[in-house]
């Protein structure tokens, strides 16, 4: 193949590099992995753990009245929520770790977590 | 033919980066005309040019040719000063600096193709860099960058090696430009 002959000893080296940066990329770019758990809590404290690759409804209290949380293989959502703007609503499904839908007046949040933990912010 | 105050004189040189520009400028309107899913993915098709040029003429002319592609280009494409325009300057002249830096390394190991990657890198590096320090200054920029990553060493290597194919054909006669 003629193509190949146009190929020197470095390039495929070169080539080899380029992947291992790329391969390494991954890691460091989508850092937190796959979202694997969805984490409901009411008031501050945890309300469920659950498994993302379940499929559940959760009915969580609170002042205002009842929080529905719907979690499905690899994404979880708020359904519906008593409060008045409704923004944890309209975040819709939540697929990423670290992401987060809170409804404040109700006090109840669902968060998506990954293997590794992922901050939001750090200060020293 | 009224005679002109100011005599330009036109060497072979300067005929030179124009025809090579002019196919540069072509090549990216190639590019701009074939779909990308994502922003910032195209195949690059005007730095077979680039190589090419700097093989055969060197970095200095490569430079004119870069310079004068990124200007006619995006003033044919109507992005002429928008952020598309800059965050094509940046991405050249990264790649510019990283060809002049690479052109040194021992040619018998290294060819067009190991060129070819190292400058589509440091093109979308450079992109990636200015995106993150001015239009969008968040780190979810960098959540791409994989992606990006990927093809940069998917079509630099196939940039790479179409260089290196027009490369291993005789150079053409200098005067069947003019």
């Amino acid at each position: 193949m003629h193509w190949l002959s146009l190929i020197r000893p470095g390039d495929w080296l070169m080539m080899l590099a380029g992947l291992a940066t790329v391969g390494g990329s991954i890691p460091i770019f989508w850092q937190g992995g796959l979202a694997d758990r969805a984490i409901i809590r009411q008031e501050g404290k945890v309300f469920a753990e659950v498994d993302l690759r379940s499929r559940k409804q959760f009915e969580v209290g609170g002042p205002l009245g009842t929080t529905l949380i719907a979690v499905e293989p690899g994404r979880a959502r708020i359904v519906s929520d008593p409060g008045p703007r409704q923004y944890c609503v309209r975040q819709g499904w939540l697929m990423r770790p670290g992401e987060i839908a809170i409804c404040a007046p109700n006090r109840v949040s669902l968060q998506i977590a990954g293997r590794t933990k992922v901050y939001d912010s750090i200060s020293y | 033919m009224t005679q002109s105050v100011i005599e330009l004189a036109v060497t072979d040189q300067d005929r030179r980066v124009a025809w090579l520009a002019t196919a540069a400028v072509a090549l990216s309107l190639v590019d701009a005309a074939i779909p990308s899913p994502l922003p910032g993915v195209k195949p690059g098709l005007a730095n077979i040019v680039t190589l090419v040029v700097l093989t055969r003429y060197g970095w200095g002319t490569a430079v004119w040719v870069s310079g004068l592609r990124v200007l006619a280009g995006s003033l044919l494409l109507g992005f002429f000063l928008a952020p598309g325009f800059f965050l094509s300057l940046t991405g050249t002249t990264l790649s510019l600096l990283t060809l002049g830096l690479a052109r040194h390394l021992p040619a018998r190991w290294f060819g067009p193709v190991s060129l070819s990657i190292l400058a589509a890198f440091a093109h979308i590096g450079g992109q990636l860099l200015l995106a993150r320090a001015w239009l969008i200054p968040h780190d979810g920029v960098f959540l791409l960058t994989p992606v990006f990553a990927g093809a940069a060493l998917v079509f630099g290597t196939i940039n790479g090696l179409i260089a290196a194919k027009l490369l291993a054909e005789p150079e053409p006669a200098e005067t069947t430009h003019v």
